[in-house]
């Protein structure tokens, strides 16, 4: 059986990890392509990079870093941050990345979903969408969640699955950073909308958080995390000992 | 030297810097030259059956392909580049493949039960059906990454290896010195590279 994917997020700023990560209070890592390994060792199932660089130039130093670190390790590897058009789609990808992720260039362009998909495949295109609760609906958020579009979450993630976006990522503004657990009734209502995976994002804060959403959700695919492994606050190699343990399919 | 077949399908990177990870002499070409000169083929392959298909046809390398393996060259499909060494592929219409080995590519939609997403995407363990040089560094049920919406069928004599998606899913087939792997081994960590590096070992007349 598939197992569920446990996903690190990085970050990417000037060629280096934003703030740098102290792995399991070592040294500081600041090279990508050097955590990017770390984490591969400890049992990460994919990595997710996320270019928060703003200028051309900084854009092809990350694009550098990219081909680095795909050329170093070996596990699928997507990346999101200023995804816009299908020649950021093409850049990427030739440069080593597995899946792009679109956000606010899907917002702002919503056939950019369908375009991408037909020439790299469905499996190609994660759409992920940044969902806060207003007035008890959900809504859909741009420009790192500072912004409210008014756009009903759910409708706009069918609607680009519908387009081919081959992969959802939910991240909720609600739960994110407060480390109490996953957004399990957002995760629900996106999981009972589409068919394709779905990977859950913002909340965790220990590994019992993954064990409730995979136990609670089991349509829920992946969990996606950033600090609590980057701070050695949860390590991948006891999570997934733990999911195990909970017969929650893992790959170890 | 191992020749990575490039005829216009899909992203080579990763799978170069998969074979330059494990000490492989690795270079990727369309040129027939290269080709032949080369002691192992590797034919990749993403996206839709009959495009591939299509473009390993008008490039003329499906013959040389055939030619080369039948001379007992030693060949690796992956992933769609798998699918390809097969008679026909039922991917949107009915497409011809090389006949390298029989059987016909379903897709995964009948195979498994209906609430199982497709496509089958994700880590996914092998179960070792017979043994086979390539799989000499590992152990059991080793985890492989995959991601596909159809694959092999009709093939029992021929497949090395399934993973459990419902339903035993074709992982990877094997006649003589022709073998193909469904999953990625470019994207699925050590195992992956373990399964290249014992490929890279082969030598021509191993597999015969």
């Amino acid at each position: 059986m598939i197992t569920k994917r446990i996903i690190p997020c990085l970050d990417v700023k000037d060629g280096q990890v934003v703030k740098g990560i102290n792995f399991e209070g070592l040294r500081r890592i600041s090279s990508p392509v050097e955590l990017a390994e770390e984490y591969s060792r400890k049992g990460a199932d994919e990595l997710v990079f996320y270019d928060i660089t703003a200028s051309a130039e900084e854009r092809r130093l990350f694009t550098d870093i990219l081909k680095e670190t795909a050329a170093n390790v070996f596990i699928p590897l997507t990346v999101g941050g200023g995804i816009n058009t299908v020649a950021d789609f093409d850049r990427v990808l030739k440069s080593g990345a597995d899946k792009v992720s679109v956000n606010s260039g899907a917002i702002r362009n919503p056939a950019l979903v369908g375009e991408a998909a037909k020439l790299y495949g469905d499996q190609c295109v994660v759409l992920s969408v940044d969902i806060k609760r207003v007035d008890g609906v959900f809504r859909v958020f741009a420009k790192g969640g500072r912004e409210n579009t008014g756009m009903e979450a759910i409708e706009w993630i069918r609607r680009c699955t519908g387009e081919g976006a081959g992969e959802v990522v939910v991240n909720s503004i609600d739960t994110d950073g407060v480390k109490r657990g996953f957004d399990l009734e957002m995760l629900n209502a996106v999981c009972e909308a589409v068919t394709v995976p779905v990977i859950a994002s913002g909340g965790a804060g220990c590994i019992d958080d993954f064990i409730t959403l995979f136990k609670t959700l089991p349509k829920v695919d992946a969990g996606l995390a950033a600090s609590i492994f980057h701070f050695g606050e949860v390590s991948i190699k006891d999570l997934k000992e733990e999911m195990v343990r909970n017969g929650i399919p893992a790959r170890i | 030297m191992i020749t990575i077949i490039d005829y216009g399908v899909g992203n080579l990177f990763s799978l170069t810097c998969s074979f330059k990870a494990v000490g492989a002499d690795v270079t990727i070409s369309s040129d027939p030259e290269d080709i032949k000169k080369a002691d192992k083929l590797i034919l990749p392959g993403v996206g839709a059956f009959r495009d591939a298909a299509l473009k390993l046809r008008t490039s003329g390398l499906d013959e040389l392909i055939k030619e080369e393996t039948a001379k007992g060259k030693l060949l690796m499909g992956v992933c769609l580049g798998m699918q390809m060494l097969f008679d026909r592929s039922l991917e949107y219409g009915e497409h011809e493949g090389l006949g390298l080995i029989p059987g016909i590519i379903r897709p995964l939609s009948g195979q498994i039960p209906d609430k199982l997403k497709i496509p089958h995407m994700g880590w996914n363990a092998l179960d070792i059906k017979k043994p086979h040089p390539i799989f000499k560094y590992l152990g059991e049920r080793e985890y492989v990454y995959f991601v596909h919406s159809f694959s092999a069928c009709d093939c029992d004599e021929n497949i090395i290896a399934t993973s459990e998606y419902g339903a035993p899913i074709t992982a990877a087939v094997a006649k003589g010195n022709v073998c193909g792997c469904q999953f990625h081994p470019e994207k699925s960590g050590d195992t992956g590279l373990k399964i290249l590096k014992a490929f890279c070992e082969l030598k021509e007349g191993d597999l015969c």
